[in-house]
């Protein structure tokens, strides 16, 4: 049994922590711009646009992160692709992300009263039109709230890449808890750093969706 | 290059899927009842203006950090504190008792936002009604309060549930033998891991499916519905 | 002995006092429309009367029992004597009409479910819509809710009937429905206070008519003086409005 004081195993999970907020930031940045181009392609109108877009969120939405991850593991695996930790794991969340973002997206654009439409159209703009100067500037408002909301859930989705080998908070902890013998300690720690990570951010989406209805 | 799947493989091990489907659901169903229940109580003690002087302070917050707590953590973080950390405290489980509590307390803490959202929406003449006609408070939550805040935001907790359900695969991690555990064990005997994963996603995908109809009936039929 | 016995009662909102010294006696039987502008005080007196609004200062009494405030029980028994009709019906949307009626009667006054179902029926005949045991709110028309609620505050058996703009709500072609009931009521002999702006029901049913103007009674007397006669200044221009 190695010997580490409480510094060593807070010093290890923080340095740990950084590989968790960037695989964070790549799965929503990533996400975000899949999403928004199934976004367009919803609202594009094309044939069999919809139902694909509608069939790819509700494939998302229903089978677990973890069978998603270890799909995009051994899928990847298949194709005779390296599969580093970074790549699957990054790839699946991305996917992940996309799907809940532009279900997200969707639901802001489906509330703007149908008033805003026909009053535009009354004016002679075209569809590209209405969608740049009138719909979506007012869907992005009511959007921006639960998408971050969401990067809280992003966050939380990174601890299950641990499962792939890749090595962030989760995978850090149940390594150190299981040299140091101090399951109790290490797994509040980590729990610890994940909150501190995902509370202001929780917070601020509050705040945000607050100011929204204050307008309204 | 071709890339051979053998689902055969996979789909032969069915009593294993069948187990794993079982867990899942019993997980899943433990999770929706005491739940919601653990929800029903948290949401009383946290909602606010909805007709209920307050629960004294220092609930209020105790409430407020449990459901803070968990919703700012991962699940799978929640699991390993309670199966690896707990024993450590004293608490010593068997991998079935943490994953079922592990699951409880999770769906808790979702459901108590989710029913207090229900409750703060109730109509202020609702409650002017009620207590005009001399209910004390307990009736009026029972009855006045609760059944219509259930209706309204049964949508909102029946996903909430299949998002529980989705996440029980986390509890093959600590080998209960639910959906996804009985994938691994599959492919780590016959090597088809990708359809492994393949079937039982599609197995989850129905079970998602499933549930979600079958809980919007039971709501319908005895929670609100109209007889 | 009065049933309801308001003396120097006072309430505000903050820094805003809505009421400036009540005196109302209000004997059993008796019929008292309560008009004034919007921000008289009007509802707010009503609404101290049952406890919905607190006051500051001053004694409400009803049926010889003082109002207290922070006390559950004898709030509790406070609201099986005075009832209240509101202007926005509250029906509760979950339960059928006979359900409404035969709530709290269940849950206050432990009524068992036979004695509290043929009480609901006889009560849901009185006001005309016997055949709409077990329908929905959300399948009545206005004026029927709001007779609706009227049968169920009836099923407490209170003394005192408080009824706050009951037919503001409602579309022209329901407010009579709902009168014709309230009619009944008071020739049968329910304490009445009634905040209103219907003046001709208001002539020809109450006893005794108050005009409240900046949260004082202003004027208070029988319908005919009250309307044939207006003393103040600020009466005569209220009821001028009226009929403009």
């Amino acid at each position: 049994m190695v010997d580490f004081s409480l510094w060593d195993i807070f010093r290890n999970l923080l340095l740990a922590l950084r590989w968790t907020v960037g695989l964070s930031l790549i799965a929503f940045i990533g996400g975000g711009v899949v999403g928004l181009l199934l976004l367009m392609l919803r609202l594009s109108k094309l044939p069999g646009a919809t139902v694909f877009v509608s069939c790819y969120v509700q494939l998302f939405q229903g089978v677990p992160l973890l069978v998603q991850l270890f799909l995009a593991y051994y899928g990847l695996g298949l194709f005779g692709i390296n599969t580093s930790p970074w790549v699957a794991a990054g790839m699946g969340l991305t996917l992940y992300a996309s799907a809940f973002l532009t279900e997200i997206w969707r639901g802001s654009v489906e509330s703007i009263p149908r008033g805003q439409w026909e009053a535009s159209q009354s004016l002679a703009l075209n569809f590209a039109e209405q969608l740049r100067y009138i719909i979506l500037p007012q869907a992005f408002k009511i959007s921006v709230a639960p998408t971050v909301g969401f990067l809280v859930q992003v966050i939380k989705g990174t601890a299950l890449a641990s499962v792939i080998g890749f090595m962030e908070l989760t995978k850090v902890g149940k390594t150190i808890a299981n040299a140091t013998f101090s399951p109790f300690l290490v797994f509040s720690c980590v729990a610890l750093m994940y909150f501190v990570l995902c509370y202001p951010v929780s917070l601020y989406a509050k705040s945000l969706e607050r100011k929204l209805h204050a307008h309204r | 290059m071709r890339i051979q799947l053998d689902f055969g493989a996979v789909l032969a091990e069915w009593p294993l899927l069948l187990t794993g489907v079982g867990w899942t659901l019993a997980l899943t169903a433990v999770a929706v009842v005491a739940g919601t229940a653990l929800g029903v109580g948290c949401a009383w003690v946290r909602a606010r203006g909805f007709g209920a002087d307050h629960s004294p302070r220092w609930l209020q917050a105790l409430v407020g950090g449990y459901v803070e707590l968990i919703r700012n953590t991962p699940f799978i973080v929640q699991l390993f504190f309670i199966f690896f950390g707990l024993p450590a405290a004293g608490f010593k489980l068997s991998a079935e008792t943490a994953s079922f509590i592990a699951m409880v307390i999770n769906l808790g803490a979702y459901a108590t936002e989710i029913i207090r959202a229900g409750l703060e929406a109730t109509p202020k003449g609702q409650i002017e009604a009620a207590v005009s006609l001399a209910l004390n408070r307990l009736q009026t939550f029972t009855y006045v309060v609760l059944p219509p805040a259930l209706k309204k935001i049964w949508p909102s907790l029946v996903s909430q549930v299949v998002i529980v359900m989705l996440g029980s695969s986390v509890c093959g991690q600590i080998s209960t033998k639910e959906l996804s555990y009985a994938a691994d064990l599959i492919q780590s005997n016959n090597f088809r891991s990708f359809e492994a994963f393949m079937v039982v996603g599609a197995v989850y995908l129905l079970l998602s499916f499933v549930v979600r109809h079958v809980l919007n009936w039971l709501g319908a039929t005895f929670v609100f519905g109209r007889r | 002995m009065p049933i309801v016995d308001i003396r120097a009662l006072r309430k505000s909102y903050g820094s805003n006092e809505v009421l400036k010294g009540i005196d109302l006696q209000v004997e059993p039987g008796e019929v008292i429309a309560i008009i004034g502008k919007s921000g008289s005080g009007k509802s707010t007196l009503l609404r101290c009367i049952n406890g919905l609004e607190e006051f500051q200062s001053g004694e409400l009494t009803v049926d010889g029992k003082p109002l207290l405030h922070k006390n559950a029980a004898a709030m509790r028994a406070l609201r099986q004597r005075v009832g209240m009709i509101f202007q926005g019906f509250n029906l509760f949307p979950h339960l059928t009409v006979g359900k409404n009626i035969m709530l709290a009667p269940s849950l206050v006054k432990a009524k068992d479910t036979a004695s509290g179902e043929a009480h609901a029926r006889a009560l849901l005949e009185r006001v005309g819509l016997a055949e709409k045991f077990d329908a929905f709110a959300d399948q009545l028309s206005g004026g029927q809710q709001q007779r609706v609620a009227i049968a169920r505050a009836l099923a407490m058996e209170p003394a005192v009937l408080l009824c706050d703009e009951i037919t503001s709500a409602l579309d022209p072609e329901l407010v009579g429905e709902v009168l014709r009931v309230v009619e009944t009521l008071a020739q049968e002999g329910m304490t009445l206070l009634m905040v209103t702006h219907e003046m001709n029901f208001a002539r020809r049913v109450s006893n005794r008519v108050i005009f409240m103007h900046q949260g004082r009674v202003h004027e208070m007397g029988p319908p005919a003086e009250l309307f044939g006669n207006p003393q103040t200044p600020e009466l005569q221009q209220f009821l001028k409005s009226l009929n403009d």
